[in-house]
């Protein structure tokens, strides 16, 4: 079972870039593990600490002022990399929702495979949060995954978002794709009855 | 009216959820050590085994060493994802290719030259460069753990269906033009991200006169604009490059196969979602100049001016370039270099160490340059030796080193120190890719050569 999610209310981390990769969110010398854990400490390693390991205090991470389950960042987040421990640097570090104008595609199903939900916004509403963001650090979204809403409660705009209905329940249940496969293996070996 | 895509996905449809969710057959499941593990516990988790073993390859070769692989791994960390694969192969009867197995490589190299990839399959691989293998005619894209764990347990993943795109190249490719360049061409072109949500096939009369390694190097890179995957229609190329491989089918079954390989292409009233044309002859040798592939250039060319970036992607080029230490509007031919690479799943195979050859035969290594040539493959290193590539390597500078993923994403030793710009004929120049702080400028075989000869960015057409 996979945590489930229904409805997140919280501050925003703001990550005004474009084309965050895979690398960034989790560089490659920190896939050795062979555990999903721990991967979390490691998120956007190198824009976070410097090379000694000190913390960059620039970082949005490490600024103090912004903390919360949801990521705003630029479009086309997630690019590159298959790594699915983006995804569990991701939820590792405590987030539970990341907005963006624009998702990579296999990101974007490791994400959902591990209870963490891309939300769909337009190039405005993305514009909009970052300046919200800006202004003020406390400054809450709302996220309604049974209504499909996103809400900027500074200005009090929403904005509906798009999800297939299949990966919705999913989340909604805390259940992933294996779970429904297993249920499903009559068919798979019908399928290769009928293709041998 | 069907695309070459359509043909080979719905014949893979075991059902379709009311909300349009496929649940589609895999023929192939290729494993490498870094995604596979988490996959393997999560079996051992459900106490579930392989539904389907003889489907599944398992080659580590993103953290192995590329000297001295008869000795055990120093890193304890890789060590232990190394001997993690070949353990769970072993519990699970998996086919395994160790270090020094004679069919040990990069698995986007081994897949195809060993035959195990086919034109009409499915694959799938916790690798973005899984695409590679669409080259040969198959629906071939990259994971993530948690579908390797489904593709395990049930030979099956979850999808929904992509749009479909064809870029087309027409006409003829002008001389010291490589399929690499066209890839970097065709992805500074659509960005990258211009291609997220498709299945991308490749036509045009570039891809009809390409051989099988162009078009494995071409398809490799389709990611690199955001692509699900890339594919090409397979033809007489892909027949002769396949016949008699290990693992192709043989005698009656080989004409069989052919002709059923032979109907997989797109109709040609079949409609594509998106169409884009490119012409040959505006390709350039390529490089880039920034921190993603879609930040490329001809070699000629200056880096575009902040003023024709739009307004919201001015941070991120401005952070793209200082990274890089080069300024907008500058060219970048001259620039010294410190490190070149010549290898990876794009450009390991031995129609990339001819050309790298070709070109450094009885020139030398510039002194200052460190350069790290990695067969893709031990089939592939085999082939070097019997060509006399060795040979000329040797004579001009350069040592051949052992298989393995290697300074592309560098998590062995292969690592570009900070600060220093390496030419690298792998696919991905994001920031800390070779290395914290190293600086990637990715290019074709021949640029990488030019540029381990003289030093610095040189045009390859003025040494050839």
């Amino acid at each position: 079972m996979k945590e489930k999610i229904n409805k997140v209310t919280s501050p925003c981390v703001p990550l005004p870039l474009e084309n965050v990769d895979t690398d960034q969110i989790i560089p490659a010398r920190f896939l050795k593990a062979t555990t999903k854990e721990g991967f979390g400490d490691n998120l956007f390693r190198d824009w976070r600490y410097g090379e000694a390991g000190n913390p960059n205090p620039d970082f949005v991470l490490n600024r103090g002022v912004y903390k919360g389950e949801i990521l705003v960042a630029g479009k086309n987040f997630g690019s590159g990399s298959s790594r699915e421990h983006a995804a569990w640097a991701i939820v590792g570090y405590g987030f539970r929702v990341v907005v963006s104008s624009f998702f990579a595609d296999i990101f974007k199903n490791n994400a959902m495979n591990n209870g963490v939900l891309p939300v769909v916004v337009s190039p405005e509403f993305l514009a909009e949060i970052f300046a919200s963001a800006e202004k003020n650090a406390q400054a809450t979204l709302t996220v309604d995954l049974p209504a499909q809403t996103i809400t900027n409660n500074e200005t009090g705009r929403s904005e509906h978002f798009d999800i297939n209905p299949y990966k919705k329940d999913c989340l909604i249940n805390g259940l992933d794709d294996i779970d429904y496969l297993l249920t499903n293996k009559s068919k798979i070996e019908a399928y290769e009855l009928a293709h041998r | 009216m069907k695309t070459l895509f359509d043909k080979i996905w719905d014949k893979h449809v075991v059902d379709t959820l009311p909300d349009g969710t496929i649940q589609l057959y895999i023929d192939r499941l290729y494993c490498h050590e870094v995604t596979s593990p988490q996959a393997f516990a999560g079996l051992r988790e459900r106490g579930l085994k392989p539904f389907r073993p003889e489907r599944v390859t398992c080659i580590p070769d993103h953290n192995i060493p590329t000297v001295n692989q008869d000795r055990p791994i120093a890193d304890p960390v890789s060590k232990n994802q190394v001997d993690t694969l070949e353990k769970n192969a072993a519990d699970f009867g998996l086919a395994h290719y160790g270090l020094l197995h004679p069919k040990n490589g990069i698995i986007h190299v081994v897949g195809p030259e060993t035959g195990l990839t086919q034109p009409g399959m499915t694959i799938v691989c916790g690798d973005s460069h899984t695409s590679t293998h669409g080259a040969m005619g198959a629906i071939a894209f990259g994971i993530g753990t948690s579908e390797v764990e489904m593709t395990l347990a049930t030979q099956c993943i979850m999808q929904s269906k992509p749009k479909t795109m064809r870029i087309t190249i027409d006409g003829r490719l002008k001389p010291g033009v490589t399929a690499k360049d066209v890839a970097l061409y065709i992805i500074s072109r659509m960005t990258t991200g211009g291609a997220t949500g498709y299945f991308v096939e490749y036509a045009g009369d570039v891809i009809r006169n390409s051989t099988m390694e162009e078009r494995l190097t071409i398809c490799n890179l389709s990611i690199e604009m955001g692509a699900r995957g890339g594919m090409i229609a397979p033809d007489r190329v892909t027949f002769d490059y396949l016949k008699d491989r290990e693992f192709a089918p043989r005698g009656e079954q080989w004409e069989r196969k052919v002709a059923e390989w032979s109907s997989l292409y797109s109709d040609p009233d079949a409609e594509f979602d998106r169409e884009i044309l490119f012409k040959a002859e505006d390709i350039e040798p390529m490089i880039t100049y920034g921190t993603n592939p879609g930040m490329g250039m001809g070699i000629c060319e200056s880096i575009p001016a902040m003023e024709s970036i739009d307004q919201a992607g001015r941070i991120s080029y401005k952070k793209s370039l200082d990274y890089m230490g080069f300024t907008a509007g500058e060219p970048v031919l001259g620039k010294a270099i410190d490190y070149v690479f010549l290898g990876s799943c794009t450009n390991g195979r031995i129609e990339d160490f001819r050309a790298f050859a070709s070109l450094v035969k009885g020139k030398r290594k510039a002194d200052h340059v460190t350069a790290w040539i990695v067969p893709g493959s031990w089939m592939v290193e085999k082939q070097i030796r019997a060509e006399g590539l060795d040979r000329i390597l040797e004579e001009a500078g350069f040592a051949l080193r052992q298989p393995g993923c290697s300074a592309c994403l560098a998590m062995n030793e292969d690592k570009v120190p900070a600060g220093k710009y390496a030419v690298s004929t792998s696919n991905r120049n994001f920031e800390g890719r070779q290395g914290p702080g190293a600086r990637t400028i990715l290019a074709g075989a021949l640029v990488a050569a030019a540029a381990a000869v003289t030093g610095c960015i040189t045009d390859p057409r003025e040494l050839i």
